[in-house]
């Protein structure tokens, strides 16, 4: 059993990297990665909010919005039983994922200040990363268990944070080549994570 | 009057790109444009979805509290997006369920907000609609030309009409794989911007 956990995780780390693989989270991905520093801290922001917002959506997806997800209301529960909300779906996604990013900053400003310092103006940056929201997207399609989701939340979180601070790194060295004028910036980005991407494709091969 | 709203709807084509200048948007233009009709097919999606939350957006600006507009702004994009994703699983089913997860993403792509945060907040509905054309356009621009190299050079076809018949048909094409994968497609755009950048050379970064 834990061995199929592992292999999840691994699989969303490495295999199936959001970053590199379905180009998810790209806009904070390149905008965000011209100093390890701040790399580390949008990484580390997103494996937290994934963890959470990953299983709770499951649950609002099971327990709400799925065909006959209704039945275990008392008294209503047969009739609700054929309701199918799962149209409903984005909007609740995404209201999840806004509301929690909301409730994770509260939080951390009032227990934990040095970390909410540390992440800073990322928090509320993340309810609109595409790697947050496509997470759970892809735990609905694949229809993951409450336990497999938490563990394909925190991997894919574990992943995006992997690649942001390795393509950091790469960038800060770039400053001392002579990249072609058209190139500087934002192409030569395109180009490492490009190579980066090359380089996770080794994985493809990787079973647990 | 009519010459400021014809560069609103031109200037996002070329100058002012929303994927090559503007870096918005960037996750969904890869990860859909494998083959010309998933790109097409979401090109039209993002360019619904854009026109009408800008003017949406646009004509609730006066009344929106400021600390709650993300918020309002999301769940204006949600509904939008919601749906554009009924429409397409009920007439293209087929393409809706390549589009997989990233129909659904419009709302968490950047274009979108960016959009009503930077200009309809700020403008007139039939300016904004305009705004949204245009981007919506220059978006689909960037989708549709990578679309078609990768297509054309990863699988030999345009639309599914194979053009440069595959050795595997008995043609002399040898499909080049790159293009399919995700590697490929970072590399077509980091060429787009180059292309671009030696042209306007004054979007050329400083660093």
């Amino acid at each position: 059993m834990l061995e199929h956990y592992l292999s999840l995780a691994v699989k969303a780390i490495f295999v199936e990297n959001m970053a590199l693989a379905f180009f998810l989270g790209m806009c904070s991905f390149l905008a965000i990665s011209k100093k390890v520093e701040t790399a580390m801290g949008l990484g580390f922001a997103v494996v937290f909010v994934l963890t959470i917002t990953c299983p709770l959506n499951q649950v609002i997806y099971n327990r709400l919005l799925r065909e006959g997800a209704l039945a275990w209301l008392p008294m209503v529960g047969p009739r609700m039983a054929s309701v199918d909300l799962s149209f409903l779906g984005f909007i609740s996604y995404i209201g999840t994922i806004a509301a929690m990013v909301q409730i994770v900053e509260m939080t951390l400003d009032r227990f934990v200040p040095a970390l909410y310092s540390a992440l800073g103006i990322f928090l509320p940056l993340i309810a609109v990363n595409c790697a947050i929201l496509g997470a759970s997207l892809f735990m609905v399609e694949r229809d993951y268990t409450f336990a497999e989701s938490a563990v394909f939340g925190f991997g894919c979180g574990v992943g995006f944070l992997v690649a942001i601070v390795a393509l950091a790194a790469i960038r800060e060295r770039m400053r001392y080549s002579d990249v072609p004028a058209g190139l500087r910036g934002l192409g030569i980005a395109f180009i490492i994570t490009g190579l980066m991407a090359l380089g996770f494709m080794a994985f493809s091969g990787i079973q647990l | 009057m009519a010459l400021k709203q014809k560069q609103i709807l031109l200037d996002p084509l070329i100058s002012n790109n929303p994927i090559a200048v503007q870096v918005l948007g960037i996750c969904s233009a890869l990860a859909v444009t494998t083959r010309m009709e998933t790109a097409v097919v979401m090109s039209a999606a993002v360019i619904f979805v854009l026109c009408l939350s800008n003017v949406a957006v646009s004509l609730l600006r006066k009344g929106m509290p400021p600390n709650i507009r993300m918020i309002v702004q999301l769940s204006i994009i949600a509904s939008l997006v919601i749906i554009t994703d009924q429409v397409l699983k009920a007439y293209l089913y087929s393409v809706s369920k390549q589009l997989s997860v990233f129909v659904g993403l419009i709302i968490t792509n950047c274009i979108v907000m960016g959009r009503a945060e930077a200009y309809a907040m700020q403008n007139g509905p039939l300016d904004s609609f305009l705004d949204g054309l245009g981007n919506g356009l220059g978006y689909s621009l960037i989708l549709v030309a990578t679309a078609f190299f990768r297509e054309l050079l990863g699988s030999g076809s345009l639309f599914g009409f194979s053009i440069l018949r595959p050795v595997t048909e008995g043609g002399w094409y040898n499909p080049n794989g790159l293009m399919l994968l995700s590697p490929g497609a970072f590399f077509l755009i980091a060429l787009f911007i180059w292309l671009m950048r030696s042209w306007k050379t004054d979007l050329v970064e400083a660093e």
